[in-house]
């Protein structure tokens, strides 16, 4: 009762001063709140008086105070909501703002050294809102966007955490030079080299407000000569004035592999060994049968291996049946995650604080990820026209690695060994070689460990002076610095620690990338009609990464696993690279009548890796826009909200990913006999150059029904010229091969992104974000001379071909088993068969560049229910198992085999792919279509239930909001690929050409987690 | 208007200042402009020519691997999971096969390391040029003769002036890739001739002692080996003459001794050294045995070889059995080992074989030979016959990289392929085929 009377004084004596300065000032205090379309309040919402400076934003319980008269506007805004222009009438005023889902055209972009609004855009940058992603148990935020953004693709290489994850924007656009995009953090552009893992893991993704991603040349340009990849850039949150608002989050989930491959039991290991050993004896004209030929037989070998490898049993009574690849595995693998956030300041004083850890065990044993982080950004206005601020994040990432997937020692290769041994002796101890068949990968994880552990500190600090409203001057300095070690240690029974008591490594690593941004930005508007805004400055980037290492063995014991135990320190090393850029860049928006649009950028970029007169590249592009729907003759219309046609061209440049140095003619240190030496490594080309990416984008951009439907139809075509190749020289010179600017390749496609409402009740709403992508690749010109550089290793046959697509499988075409003797055939060059592999014709057999990819999510809410799912799919690649010729190899050697050796050739007249079985043979083993299957894959990427508390409740517990949420990755994968997952590149060679390569690569990671979000 | 241009010049000194940051040196590398410069450099790129030779595509063992594998004639048998070794010795190379390649490229880049030396001879100080060009010459002769035993037809095989051998490369790589390496491949004949001039021109300026580094003695040595390739049994017994009585060298007392030493032996006549550091014995890596630090065994030793030696001969003792009944060599069973490329005991035994042919006594009979080698062994005297002296040869060597090439100048045959067939000869690396620009060829039976 006495709050209500102080309530109702208060608000009389409101009223009564309101009415008194409304005599004076026609102005007014105006309460409200601000509440999204499930009625939950709104933070943090910018409220400001249109055609004024006044304005507020509302607090964490949605409401607002202002200063506003009648008949003024207020204007609403917030990120990830659309903006609203409500008039004021009466004291309070309560509004609902609607998500904007990607079709919102009001909606902020964040390009190169500025914002834009996206109606405004000329070039094609998708935007993917932090909030879209946040709280998803992956480690890398690329993983996050995977199937969310058109023409991005994402490939993770295999299921182990923190490692490689492949990006390619719009196709792979260099044969020898990155084909990662340039990743910028709130301006300032960040490293991507680590010692081992992947440094882009060291991110926290739940602090990124925007991931914008710039793929088209227009948008590119103003990056120059780091775009040619396409560019992300990163917003991480800010505060807003305002009551201080409290994010808590917490989850908890399980992880385990999308798939399981299978290999012969025990039973089906001994029958098909022995009928190899049988085959082959046969071949030979032994029939082991005879207890005269058995000796020195090819059964007795195989008999004999089989004794040594049942350890304590009989393999004859099949005593062990035992499941390797369930081994590599860990059944308790599990994330944990819990984040808490503060944002709020004043007027003056703005800030976001954060605290994050996300706790991670892999699905394969010894493999983990542990990430804690924190963030602090501030801005503080020093005057009306001065502002400074800085972000700044610190992370730790310790990582449990585990080997890359060519090692012995990896936990995958683990599927080797033969069923019939036991996992453990009699007694408890694990099994090694000799009684397996391969030193026992179980051992290198019991008995070894390799950490790393990576600080990361990324961060800025900026000034800004505002002239005047028009014109600001803008000084960035950031730094982005890398700290890792890696610490390994293996005990004397492991693969690495073998015969040497143990081996122990420490290696150390450090980046440190400073980069300074310079620029005035001008806007102003003329006499309505002129929209202008111009930017103009430099940036300089120094970038120097050092290492050192220093590796022992000689162990005393297992206890003792630094170097400070080693009694043999073999060797040790240290080095140091770097590199800079120097760039001038502009850029100038031309706006007329709110319906033509036009863009003009340059960027002067000189960088050190070229030689002396290569060193400097300009970078111009250009694009317009012609928004239709603000013509007369659509304006009116009532299904058509919006169109607009714009089309961009530009030029970009790639210096990343092939050395600091690659023009230099240089010489080595080595050593002989204790003393050092100078050897030769690598051969000189001072003519070395920028490569240049030549994009030419065409899109519509569109919206229906008050932009109920809306979207963007895109075509594009990108050439890049004067491609970095190292060229095969003869090797009579000395050297293999010579770094030069040779070739030329092309990438061509559509985008096409649809976002729909579906259904708009005042309870239940369902929309839809679609996006698809086609991009053929294809290389146009190799040095003018050879036209094919075949690429069949033995495993893989990933090729370069004039006219094809970057890393085509070009190899023998496996034609089955003989049906008359079971022997590998294959094409020979005019169509007729061979068993003789090195007569073998070479084909085109496979690409490893999917044609298709696509993402469509839909969201169903229900008053307080979400129901959110994303189908990711990749279509038209294939996938080489470059292990097919131990794995899947007719039992040419003691190796576990697929399942489908199962359907070998047997008798004359069989007809099957699989050849006879056939011991220490080869028979079809060697690289060919043989172990070449298509990779289309449909995957149910992500999965979210989650449930918003009614509001009563949360007053009741003193709250903003409240959801509890069930969400998941990986849940649902369909494919026809056999082997363990087709989102697949094995990390042990995964380079630009090599791609779709599987070799013992783990599945990728499911995981199914519940949380609890809290606001306050 | 003060402020702009306060941050105006604050731009400037910012543009200004960092053009210069452009230039930035590598730390770990010297531009090639730097390196021929001086005689201390030139000695390093000498020690890096060793370097070179002493990896493990080379005389590190790759060399010796192939000749065995090739040789294996049933006495030996890879059973490694590497395929590129197991295609050698299963005799179906395929010309992409990467062990063939390695071992072509780095033969080819210590071959350009000496042609850079011996280019610049004149900038090392007059002391010591005649030792560095000997040097020199020592190691890109040994090169081309281990390339062109294995990448062309043996000697033995005649047709030597048309019978293919190496593209002979005689000129620094300066300024990329020039006419001069698009050469047609020369013959054997040839190539032999090159051989010999290097080794003969070597012989007389290198003077030095045996051990890690050439010596006359070592060139003598491995001259002995090329003419006893060419047949030439004068030569080949002349200049294992010279080595006996000139090096200095005195056979071990023991046949084990010889070997897993962390040092010279007495008898090296060339020898690289491994240690733990430094080096790499790639004959330890695949015949021995995990519990020794090598890989999983992948080469064993057959009864056929055993079988060969008289019960009590020391060399049999040599071999040991692993923990699964397999028989390994004991030349290389520990880690870290030096790694012998020629010995003294071969050269008792070319001057015997010689001297058996010709029916001379040069520097002691056959029979005498015959017994210090014997004798160490061991074993009490036999006769002095060609064939003798050849079979305790294949015994003494085992092993140690020399069998294909016994079998193939004594026209034998190994797994069934004889002595001159194409399979017993090496491919030429498909890569190399693919960027001489038409100029190289293939070896038969592999078009």
């Amino acid at each position: 009762m006495v709050n209500q009377n102080i309530n109702m004084r208060k608000l009389l004596l409101s009223i009564v001063v309101s009415l008194f300065l409304a005599q004076f000032s026609n102005a007014q205090t105006l309460v409200g709140k601000v509440t999204d379309a499930a009625s939950q309040p709104i933070p943090n919402v910018s409220v400001v008086v249109k055609g004024t400076k006044i304005g507020t934003a509302t607090a964490a319980d949605g409401t607002y105070k202002i200063e506003a008269g009648q008949g003024k506007t207020l204007v609403f805004s917030s990120l990830g909501y659309g903006t609203k222009e409500v008039a004021v009438k009466g004291t309070t005023l309560d509004i609902a703002l609607n998500k904007s889902d990607t079709k919102n055209l009001d909606e902020v972009v964040v390009v190169g050294y500025g914002t834009k609004i996206k109606k405004d855009l000329t070039g094609n940058i998708a935007k993917v809102k932090g909030s879209d992603v946040q709280g998803m148990p992956v480690t890398n935020l690329n993983q996050a966007l995977q199937g969310r953004a058109a023409g991005v693709f994402v490939e993770t290489n295999n299921g182990k955490l923190g490692e490689g994850v492949k990006v390619r924007i719009r196709g792979a656009g260099s044969l020898s030079a990155s084909n990662d995009p340039l990743y910028v953090v709130d301006g300032i552009p960040i490293s991507t080299d680590a010692n081992s893992g992947n440094p882009i893991a060291d991110i926290n993704f739940n602090d990124v407000e925007s991931f914008d991603i710039l793929k088209d040349a227009s948008a590119a340009a103003i990056y120059g000569s780091r775009a040619a990849n396409g560019v992300v850039l990163i917003t991480t949150k800010k505060g807003k004035a305002g009551k201080t608002s409290f994010q808590v989050n917490t989850q908890f989930g399980l992880n385990s592999p999308t798939n399981y491959r299978g290999f012969l039991d025990a039973k089906e290991y001994v029958g098909l060994l022995r009928e190899a050993a049988v085959n082959s004896d046969k071949l030979e004209g032994v029939d082991p049968a005879d207890p005269a030929q058995y000796p020195g037989s090819w059964l007795q070998f195989a008999e004999r291996r089989l004794t040594r490898y049942s350890g304590w049993s009989d393999w004859k009574k099949l005593e062990t049946n035992t499941n390797w690849e369930k081994l590599a595995f860990n059944d308790r693998a599990a994330t944990s995650a819990l984040d808490v956030s503060a944002s709020g300041g004043t007027d003056k004083t703005k800030f976001y604080i954060s605290l994050s850890n996300i706790n991670q065990t892999g699905i394969l044993i010894g493999n983990s990820l542990k990430r804690t982080s924190a963030r602090i950004n501030l801005e503080q206005s020093v005057s009306e026209k001065f502002k400074i601020g800085f972000n700044l994040s610190l992370t730790q990432t310790k990582t449990g690695r585990v080997p890359e997937d060519n090692e012995f020692s990896t936990p995958m290769q683990i599927v080797a060994l033969s069923p019939v041994t036991p996992f453990k002796d009699l007694k408890g101890n694990v099994y090694n070689s000799p009684t397996t068949t391969y030193t026992n990968p179980y051992i290198d994880y019991s008995e070894g460990r390799y950490n790393s552990t990576s600080y990361r500190n990324i961060g800025n600090i900026f000034g800004q002076y505002n002239f005047n409203s028009s014109l600001f001057f803008r000084s960035e300095l950031g730094i982005d610095l890398q700290n890792q070690n890696d610490d390994q240690f293996y005990g004397p029974n492991t693969t690495f620690g073998n015969g040497t008591n143990g081996y122990g490594s420490s290696g150390w690593f450090r980046g440190l990338t400073y980069n300074t941004n310079n620029y005035f930005s001008f806007k102003k508007k003329l006499n309505n009609v002129h929209d202008l805004d111009a930017v103009l400055g430099m940036s300089f980037q120094d970038y120097n990464i050092s290492f050192a290492n220093v590796f022992g063995e000689q162990f005393p014991t297992q206890q003792l696993q630094k170097l400070a135990s080693s009694g043999l320190i073999k060797g040790g090393s240290s080095s140091e690279s770097a590199s800079t850029f120097l760039s001038y860049f502009s850029r100038v928006n031309y706006k007329f009548d709110n319906k033509y649009l036009l863009s003009l950028s340059g960027r002067i970029d000189g960088s050190s890796v070229f030689g002396n007169d290569k060193r400097y590249g300009f970078f111009p592009s250009v694009s317009a826009g012609w928004i239709l729907s603000e013509e007369s003759f659509l304006r009116n219309s009532n299904t058509l909200s919006f169109l607009k046609l714009r089309g961009s061209w530009g030029l970009t440049g790639n210096a990343d990913g092939f050395g600091n140095f690659a023009s230099r003619g240089l010489w080595g240190g080595t050593a002989y006999n204790g003393t050092g030496g100078l050897g030769s490594s690598q051969l000189a080309n001072p003519d070395l150059r920028w490569e240049k990416s030549n994009q030419v984008d065409i899109g519509l951009d569109f919206g229906f029904l008050q932009n109920r439907i809306s979207g963007e139809i895109d075509y594009y075509v990108r050439k890049t010229n004067d491609l970095i190749y190292n060229v095969p020289v003869p090797g009579n010179t000395g050297f293999s091969s010579k770094t030069v600017n040779v070739g030329s390749m092309e990438n061509k496609g559509f985008e096409f992104v649809l976002n729909t409402d579906n259904i708009i009740q005042k309870d239940f709403k369902w929309s839809t974000s679609l996006n698809l992508a086609t991009n053929q690749n294809r290389i146009t010109k190799l040095d003018g001379e050879q036209k094919l550089l075949p690429g069949n290793d033995g495993r893989y046959m990933n090729s370069l071909i004039v006219g094809e697509a970057i890393g085509v499988f070009y190899g023998p075409k496996f034609a089955g088993a003989d049906p008359a003797n079971g022997d590998a055939l294959y094409y020979k060059q005019d169509g007729s068969t061979t068993n003789d592999y090195n007569e073998a014709g070479n084909f085109i057999v496979g690409n490893p560049n999917p044609k298709y990819i696509g993402g469509i999510t839909n969201t169903f809410t229900y008053k307080g229910i979400e129901l959110s799912f994303l189908f990711q799919g990749v279509f038209g690649n294939q996938i080489m198992n470059g292990a097919g010729g131990f794995m899947s190899a007719s039992f040419d050697w003691f190796d576990n085999q697929t399942r489908d050796q199962l359907n070998r050739w047997q008798k004359p007249g069989d007809i099957t792919n699989v050849p006879q079985l056939r011991l220490g043979y080869g028979n079809g083993i060697s690289a060919s279509s043989r172990y070449i299957e298509n990779g289309d894959y449909v995957r149910l990427k992500n999965l979210t239930v989650a449930y918003n508390f009614k509001s009563d409740v949360l007053k009741r517990l003193k709250l903003n909001s409240a959801k509890v949420y069930l969400t998941g990755v990986n849940l649902l994968t369909f494919t026809k690929y056999s082997g363990w997952d087709p989102e697949v590149n094995t990390d042990y060679r995964a380079s630009n050409r090599n791609q779709g390569g599987d070799f013992y690569a783990a599945p990728q990671v499911k995981n199914i987690s519940v949380g609890l979000n809290v606001g306050f | 208007m003060k402020k702009i241009f306060l941050i105006l010049s604050v731009v400037a000194f910012l543009i200004s200042g960092c053009a210069k940051k452009l230039d930035i040196n590598p730390l770990q590398n010297v531009d090639e402009t730097l390196v021929f410069t001086s005689d201390a450099n030139i000695k390093a790129a000498l020690n890096g020519a060793y370097d070179g030779a002493s990896a493990g595509a080379l005389l590190g063992g790759g060399f010796q691997n192939f000749s065995e594998l090739l040789g294996a004639d049933g006495e030996i048998t890879w059973v490694g999971t590497f395929n590129q070794p197991d295609e050698v010795f299963r005799k179906q190379i395929l010309t992409n096969n990467s062990f063939v390649l390695s071992t072509y490229l780095q033969g080819y880049d210590v071959i350009n390391i000496c042609n850079n030396i011996i280019a610049s001879i004149n900038i090392v100080n007059q002391d010591d040029r005649d030792a560095v060009k000997g040097q020199a010459l020592f190691l890109r002769a040994l090169m081309y003769f281990e390339l062109v035993k294995l990448y062309a037809k043996p000697y033995s095989a005649g047709n030597v002036t048309t019978n293919l051998g190496l593209q002979l490369i005689t000129n620094p790589t300066k300024n990329g890739v020039t006419s001069n390496n698009n050469v047609p491949r020369s013959t054997v004949k040839q190539t032999y001739d090159q051989i010999i001039t290097d080794l003969t021109a070597a012989k007389s300026i290198i003077g030095g002692e045996t051990g890690v580094y050439a010596s006359e003695a070592a060139v003598s040595a491995v001259l002995s080996r090329v003419y006893l390739q060419t047949a030439d049994y004068a030569k080949a017994r002349d200049e294992a003459n010279n080595v006996i009585n000139n090096s200095g060298n005195n056979l071990e007392s023991d046949y084990a001794f010889a070997f897993n030493n962390s040092f010279p032996s007495t008898e090296d006549l060339y020898v690289l050294p491994v240690t733990s550091q430094d080096g790499v014995n790639d004959l330890h890596t695949y015949w021995s045995i995990l519990q020794y630090g090598a890989r999983d065994g992948d080469i064993e030793i057959n009864a056929e070889h055993l079988n060969l030696y008289e019960d009590n001969d020391a060399r049999l003792a040599f071999f040991y059995t692993d923990g699964n009944a397999i028989d390994r060599s004991g030349k290389w069973r520990l880690q870290y080992k030096f790694l012998p490329v020629i010995r003294l005991a071969e050269m008792y035994l070319t001057r015997a074989e010689c001297n058996a042919r010709l029916s001379t006594s040069v520097g002691a009979t056959p029979a005498e030979d015959l017994d210090v080698i014997r004798t160490r062994a061991g074993l009490g005297s036999t006769d002095a016959t060609v064939d003798n002296i050849v079979y305790e040869r294949r015994l003494e060597l085992a092993h140690e990289g020399q069998r294909i090439h016994d079998i193939k100048r004594l026209k034998g045959s190994s797994d069934g392929f004889d002595y001159d067939a194409n399979e017993l000869v090496l491919p030429i690396p498909l890569r190399e085929v693919n960027a001489s620009a038409g100029v190289l060829k293939q070896n038969p039976g592999y078009e």
